[in-house]
């Protein structure tokens, strides 16, 4: 490897440090810190409740944390003038438009095909031109298999294939930094692998990933960390050899008993 | 009974005229109110308690006003404050004021009940303020509001028939002034009624055919 690849490797993509984060009295992050390097595939495992799910709102500041700090490529999210400033909807879109989001539950828009909820971003918010997004929509609909539904509407569509067009409208905004939330737990579990098919090919090809899931079998084969989550901690990570061969904790060990067996 | 109705067909142009008034006051002022009520939707929405407060008490006084007060005030009272309209002008101004309140509640009702989900991903999109407004939350109110829509449409084209008392040369102002002319009441305000009717009957297509669209996306 070259001294440049060397450089290029070590560039963090994201960089969050010290976040908590509570609901009413309720602790949700307790202090969370975590790096996702460029082209890497992080998962974030853990039982439900602890933590994930707010943790990837607060990358995309869908959630502010009350402390701690996220950066983007080196550039803090949410706040400005050394954090005492909390940022402008204007200035929180323009970091926004540098991350691709895939939700639990699609979340597409009802009222535009297919091809539409791919191009609206990046055609109105990135303010690329139109001709040249609508290639590329094409083009991404041809990877995840959806070609024939470009003019659908979103309800005429099954869950995998909602879920597939989720994926191809976040990568539409060209991201830095994708993020997954729980993508397939709100699919039918024959639907569940056309989904992890199109995730892992994503991963391959070198895109930074962020990944919530309860996909264990995902996690170990593609993933290059994983970190297990419990009560808004982190309380291992590694890289899957070792987590899922031989965890360091007694919580991981009990985690997997209970999500690898069942 | 015969004679009277070829009476009224002998004056079927001044029906007429009334019935192109009538249209043109209640799309054009139905337009104008759906543009601004959508608008004035905004600060019903807004985290800001002022704005709310203020859009909220427009919305209400509105809605506690008879029309043909407004009318009035509109017609009698502006002049008073330098504001002077013809008849036509000041009938649009009244059902746009007027009705502006009720097409903003109705769009904020179904705004209020939208999917949150779509909305929050759009912001993690990078839409924001009138962009996020404009393309994301009102078409899909408005895909849902036909219906509603479609009502208060109804309801402003009988509204229109109160501006006959400003003499705005209406449907209800052309019959009123036929009957009185030849004394056949009965033939024609059922014939003004039946074109009421009709004009009803066109809206009602038209939100089965703005249901139809909607039905796609559902």
């Amino acid at each position: 490897m070259t001294d440049t690849a060397v450089k290029a490797n070590d560039i963090s993509v994201l960089e969050i440090s010290g976040i908590t984060k509570t609901f009413d009295d309720k602790v949700v992050l307790d202090g969370v810190s975590l790096t996702v390097a460029r082209g890497q595939t992080v998962c974030l495992l853990g039982p439900s409740g602890s933590g994930k799910s707010t943790l990837l709102r607060c990358v995309n500041w869908l959630e502010r944390p009350d402390q701690g700090t996220v950066l983007l490529c080196g550039e803090r999210i949410g706040m400005r003038k050394g954090g005492v400033v909390p940022m402008g909807n204007a200035e929180l879109a323009r970091l926004r438009m540098r991350m691709g989001t895939v939700f639990q539950h699609f979340n597409l828009w009802p009222h535009l095909t297919v091809l539409q909820n791919i191009i609206e971003a990046p055609v109105h918010v990135q303010k690329r031109r139109r001709d040249e997004v609508i290639a590329e929509a094409e083009a991404l609909l041809e990877n995840v298999g959806l070609a024939d539904k470009r003019d659908a509407f979103p309800s005429r569509l099954s869950g995998g294939q909602k879920q597939r067009v989720g994926i191809a409208r976040a990568l539409a905004m060209k991201p830095e930094l994708l993020l997954f939330d729980e993508p397939t737990s709100a699919l039918d579990p024959e639907l569940v692998g056309e989904v992890i098919a199109v995730m892992k090919s994503l991963s391959q090809a070198g895109s930074t990933m962020l990944v919530v899931t309860h996909e264990m079998g995902f996690a170990r084969e593609t993933a290059d960390k994983v970190v297990l989550m419990d009560g808004g901690r982190i309380v291992e990570q590694g890289d899957p050899e070792q987590f899922f061969g031989n965890p360091r904790t007694e919580r991981a060990r009990q985690f997997l008993q209970r999500y690898v067996s069942a | 009974m015969m004679r009277d109705f070829s009476l009224i067909w002998q004056s079927a142009d001044r029906l007429l005229d009334g019935l192109i008034n009538t249209v043109l006051l209640s799309l054009v002022g139905a337009a104008l109110a759906l543009a601004l009520g959508a608008l004035l939707a905004i600060p019903l929405m807004a985290s800001n308690p002022v704005l709310r407060l203020v859009s909220r008490g427009f919305v209400d006084l509105m809605r506690c006003v008879p029309f043909l007060m407004l009318t009035y005030l509109v017609y009698y009272g502006l002049p008073r404050l330098g504001l002077r309209f013809d008849n036509w002008t000041a009938g649009l101004v009244a059902i746009v004021v007027y009705n502006t309140a009720y097409m903003a509640e109705i769009i904020r009702g179904i705004w209020s009940r939208l999917e949150r989900e779509t909305i929050e991903a759009a912001v993690a999109f990078g839409f924001h303020g009138w962009r996020l407004v404009s393309r994301i939350i009102l078409p899909q109110v408005m895909l849902a509001a036909g219906p509603m829509i479609g009502n208060q449409l109804i309801q402003i084209i009988k509204d229109t028939a109160f501006l006959t008392i400003i003499a705005v040369p209406e449907l209800t102002h052309a019959a009123n002034s036929i009957q009185a002319q030849y004394f056949i009441p009965f033939a024609t305000f059922i014939t003004a009624v039946l074109m009421y009717w009709a004009l009803c009957m066109v809206v009602e297509v038209g939100v089965y055919a703005v249901e139809r669209i909607a039905e796609r996306r559902r």
